[in-house]
């Protein structure tokens, strides 16, 4: 399940098919900007990259022949490193379009961990269309049945689970102790069943560290709770009513949210930090999260935001998906925050029907003991007693509507920030790439004139630097590439989390509500009887 | 809008009153009635086997302000001093329906048009129940004099059934309208004066004391229940809300969440209607029944308060009757008056005992036939809601 070093992308797991007509039709709208030819190689150590593109033409531009075409082409070569070979060869001679694309839609090869997209092969350049095509057949996922057992093998047996909050300390000085405790199965932990106590700082300096390493390649990271100064001061000063309990409760909740979402991962499930922050007695104490508060983490997802559609990127077939994609996030951002706001409206006109409703069945109690008639008097004094009872049922269901719809929608209004994110860091990961190879350009140009001027020592440099910079070009290119794949598949993967996530909470939010349909009826079936009495 | 109300509706919407219009002899029933902006229109339908009627079946259309006067001039009729005069019916109140609808309006641009149109829709059938609720109050009070064996035979009753031109004449003037504000405001002190009187008869004493104590309490009762059933719109409303939302981010989504969101958004447009219907059989069954007793026993009150009167002019008769006697002056004058003031108040103590007997049997029989009717439309309406959740939980899960 692991990947074999940690600066690899994990293994693709859970693809989506990508409809191979439309790949093929957008790769010809090449706008031919690129006037470097990149290999795409978006991952150099781990996998065997298709060699056999040149070899067997007719079988690949056949669409209906796509799963066997694949695997026969798949099959036939193993060997690596025929990039670094043609890499040259290719810079010289021909334009291609880099495949910025469908790493993530490829099946596992045999054994294999990756399917390149683009490889040329080592004699000759291809043209653009039988490069396309080959690309895109070389990328057809094997069969929805392979993907699926890919996506059996991400369930593991872990469980997280954090509990009884307890106040440490007092004063201003005093903090709130989880208690956070794994069950598992996997072979990487020590024991199988295993708690410590945690601080909120403690989460937050989680989240800081899987970011500094994480964030970088294009990882979703789930988001921590916010920090809340108001929350925690009414907590710390000692108030003992409601709106602290509920405070408390609610960032529980939340925290145990958050380390569900962190162990569901897969890769950030094998960082050592993550597995300390389970494992570890004592933590040192997490320092530098005073970026995350509420106010922080919100600017710092509006600067993502703002960068991201700030920033024009031309257009390649590959690319209509990421920009799709973020358009879907962004208006899925709206109408999320949106449906928030009519949620923590249900719950406080809830509330105040809770509130209502208790004073109603007080009056109606008092009105119960001044009625003369006695049948009637009891009957009013139950029917008091029923109203208390519906209060009850109504601060649940606010409850419910709360814990369970409020904060889904909120958690996810986060998330989308940090998907959000991710595309940025893919854009920012492209734009270096094209200013190393507008870098590149100039150096080549610089070395042209000497080369004109005939001035021997400097040219030397200049041949020097070129290498440089073609190194960083080739890299910053891989560096992109192997990002895209990232993104897509954390993106697909979260789309697939979400949906599930979202399922289970309406399952969850129904049943609530169903239960106290249920009690309701209960209630007025006692009542009837009395109401029935009245003589 | 014109609206009519069909047999069976009115039937269910009969909710407060016990069945008064049994009497084949003088029938009365609100078969229309037209809405403009607030001025209603009421047709007031009478089909009687009675002579002192010109026809057996005629029709004549009322307004509000027809129903006050009537009621004005029999509570100022002497002769009825001795009996309950059944409540005015309220003003038809359409402003919370009208105040939904600006909002509505100015919040027009921020909603989705299927969100609009639902929540115009919700808008309608709350006017609507406004209206049929102020047309049922206006029958009630009609069909309860109908049924009174002394104030059905009231000449201006007649009047009002049957005089087929605009009342407005007969309707009070400016100067009537202060006159009986002033008496209102008589009344007011009287009744500071009147508590204190010691009372003769335990059974009004008795009487007193729990209408006193009552009629506060149910005051009290009708303002909460209001404000609960207020609340329950409002949750109903939020629904509606949730559900558009729940649309438009299903008709966005292109994953295996697409499906789920819209059996979601469906199931919400389902539980709205039935939480709506939920606040305003509440509202009929208990807010409305809380408040018309509230009124008829503010009536109780003030035929103990007219009695307490005539108990007080008795009392103050004897007294002058005492000192004409010491002065040896206008002796028989004296006497007179204090006879008839004894007999006036015999007289309503007499019915006055009669008619706070059969308030008292009216208004348990009420409260037992609303507090049943509720109760079993909670249930209906709690088990309607089961079976949806139900159905949407086992659809979401088998997929």
């Amino acid at each position: 399940m692991a990947a074999s070093s940690p600066r690899n992308p994990p293994p693709l797991r859970g693809a989506e098919n990508q409809d191979p007509l439309s790949e093929m039709a957008d790769e010809d709208s090449d706008e031919g900007e690129d006037i470097f030819v990149g290999n795409s190689n978006p991952v150099a150590e781990s996998f065997q990259p298709d060699t056999a593109n040149g070899e067997e033409p007719a079988d690949l531009f056949s669409e209906e022949e796509t799963s066997t075409a694949v695997n026969s082409s798949i099959t036939t070569f193993k060997s690596n490193g025929v990039h670094s070979d043609n890499e040259n060869d290719l810079f010289a001679e021909v334009s291609v379009e880099l495949s910025m694309e469908n790493p993530s839609t490829t099946a596992k090869t045999s054994g294999a961990e990756f399917t390149p997209s683009l490889t040329l092969s080592a004699t000759q350049p291809r043209s653009m269309e039988q490069v396309g095509y080959n690309r895109t057949s070389a990328t057809q996922p094997r069969s929805m049945e392979q993907l699926e057992e890919e996506k059996d093998e991400d369930s593991f047996d872990m469980d997280v689970a954090v509990t009884n909050p307890e106040k440490i300390g007092d004063g201003m000085n005093a903090y709130m102790a989880y208690k956070v405790s794994t069950r598992t199965t996997l072979p990487m932990f020590r024991n199988r069943t295993f708690s410590v106590w945690r601080r909120f700082s403690d989460f937050l300096g989680l989240y800081e560290k899987l970011s500094v390493k994480h964030s970088l390649n294009g990882c979703i990271i789930p988001p921590p709770p916010e920090k809340s100064v108001v929350g925690m001061t009414k907590v710390k000063v000692g108030k003992e009513d409601s709106s602290s309990a509920d405070f408390v409760e609610r960032r529980r909740a939340a925290l145990e949210r958050y380390l569900q979402r962190v162990v569901c991962h897969p890769s950030l499930l094998q960082d050592p930090d993550v597995r300390e922050f389970l494992e570890r007695d004592e933590l040192p104490r997490a320092v530098g999260t005073h970026t995350l508060s509420g106010a922080g983490f919100l600017k710092m997802i509006n600067r993502a935001s703002d960068a991201v559609s700030k920033m024009t990127i031309k257009i390649s077939y590959s690319d209509a998906w990421f920009d799709n994609k973020l358009q879907e996030v962004e208006s899925e951002d709206l109408q999320l925050r949106k449906l928030h706001a009519v949620v923590d409206s249900l719950v406080n006109h809830r509330k105040e029907l809770c509130g209502n409703t208790a004073v109603f069945a007080k009056s109606m109690a008092m009105l119960g003991n001044s009625e003369d008639n006695t049948a009637l008097s009891r009957a009013l004094s139950q029917l008091a007693e029923v109203e208390d009872k519906m209060e009850t049922l109504h601060q649940e269901q606010a409850a419910s509507d709360f814990f369970i719809l409020a904060e889904l929608l909120a958690d996810y209004i986060r998330l989308l920030g940090a998907v959000r994110g991710c595309f940025e860091q893919r854009m920012k990961t492209w734009q270096r790439w094209q200013e190393a190879q507008s870098t590149l350009q100039k150096k080549r140009e610089v070395e042209a004139k000497l080369l004109w001027a005939n001035k021997p020592d400097k040219l030397q440099q200049a041949k020097e630097e070129i290498t440089e910079w073609e190194g960083k070009v080739t890299q910053y290119e891989r560096d992109f590439d192997r990002i895209s794949v990232t993104v897509r598949k954390e993106f697909l993967r979260f789309e697939k989390e979400k949906s599930k996530d979202f399922k289970s909470q309406i399952v969850k939010y129904l049943e609530s509500l169903l239960q106290s349909q249920q009690r309701l009826v209960m209630f007025w079936e006692a009542f009837l009887p009395e109401a029935k009495a009245i003589a | 809008m014109t609206s009519t109300l069909d047999d069976s509706e009115k039937e269910k919407a009969r909710s407060v009153s016990v069945d008064l219009n049994n009497d084949a002899s003088l029938l009365i029933d609100i078969p229309d009635a037209l809405c403009e902006r607030d001025k209603v229109k009421f047709t007031v339908h009478t089909k009687t086997t009675l002579s002192s009627f010109q026809k057996p079946d005629f029709s004549v259309p009322r307004q509000h302000e027809d129903f006050i006067w009537l009621h004005d001039t029999l509570v100022e009729t002497e002769d009825y001093a001795g009996l309950i005069i059944p409540p005015a019916p309220p003003k038809p109140d359409f402003e919370s329906p009208r105040e939904k609808m600006h909002k509505l309006g100015e919040g027009e641009a921020t909603m989705t048009k299927e969100e609009y149109t639902k929540m115009k829709q919700e808008l309608e059938a709350e006017y609507l129940a406004v209206f049929k609720k102020t047309v049922q109050v206006h029958e009630v009070f009609l069909q309860r004099l109908s049924s009174h064996p002394i104030l059905s035979k009231d000449r201006n009753f007649q009047i009002f059934l049957e005089y087929d031109q605009d009342l407005s004449v007969r309707r009070k003037n400016a100067k009537e309208t202060f006159g009986s504000f002033f008496k209102n405001m008589v009344k007011s002190a009287d009744e500071v004066i009147i508590s204190g009187i010691k009372e003769v008869d335990d059974f009004f004493e008795q009487e007193k004391t729990f209408l006193l104590d009552y009629s506060s309490k149910i005051k009290d009762s009708t303002a909460r229940a209001e404000k609960m059933t207020r609340s329950h719109k409002n949750v109903a409303d939020d629904y509606i809300h949730i559900s558009a939302t729940l649309n438009s981010l299903s008709v966005d989504d292109n994953t295996a969440l697409k499906k789920h969101l819209e059996k979601f958004a469906d199931l919400f447009e389902k539980l709205r209607k039935v939480e709506g219907r939920v606040a305003s059989d509440e509202e009929l069954k208990l807010t409305e029944l809380l408040r018309y007793y509230m009124l008829d026993i503010q009536a109780a009150k003030d035929l103990l308060y007219r009695r307490a009167r005539a108990l007080a002019d008795y009392e103050n008769s004897n007294k002058a009757l005492d000192k004409a006697r010491l002065k040896s002056k206008d002796i028989t004058q004296a006497e007179e008056h204090q006879q008839q003031c004894l007999q006036k108040f015999d007289k309503l103590s007499e019915s006055g005992k009669r008619e706070l007997t059969s308030f008292k049997g009216r208004r348990v029989v009420a409260f037992r036939k609303n507090l049943i009717e509720m109760a079993e439309l909670e249930i209906k309406h709690a088990k309607n809601n089961m079976a949806l959740l139900q159905g949407c939980i086992e659809l979401l899960k088998s997929n």
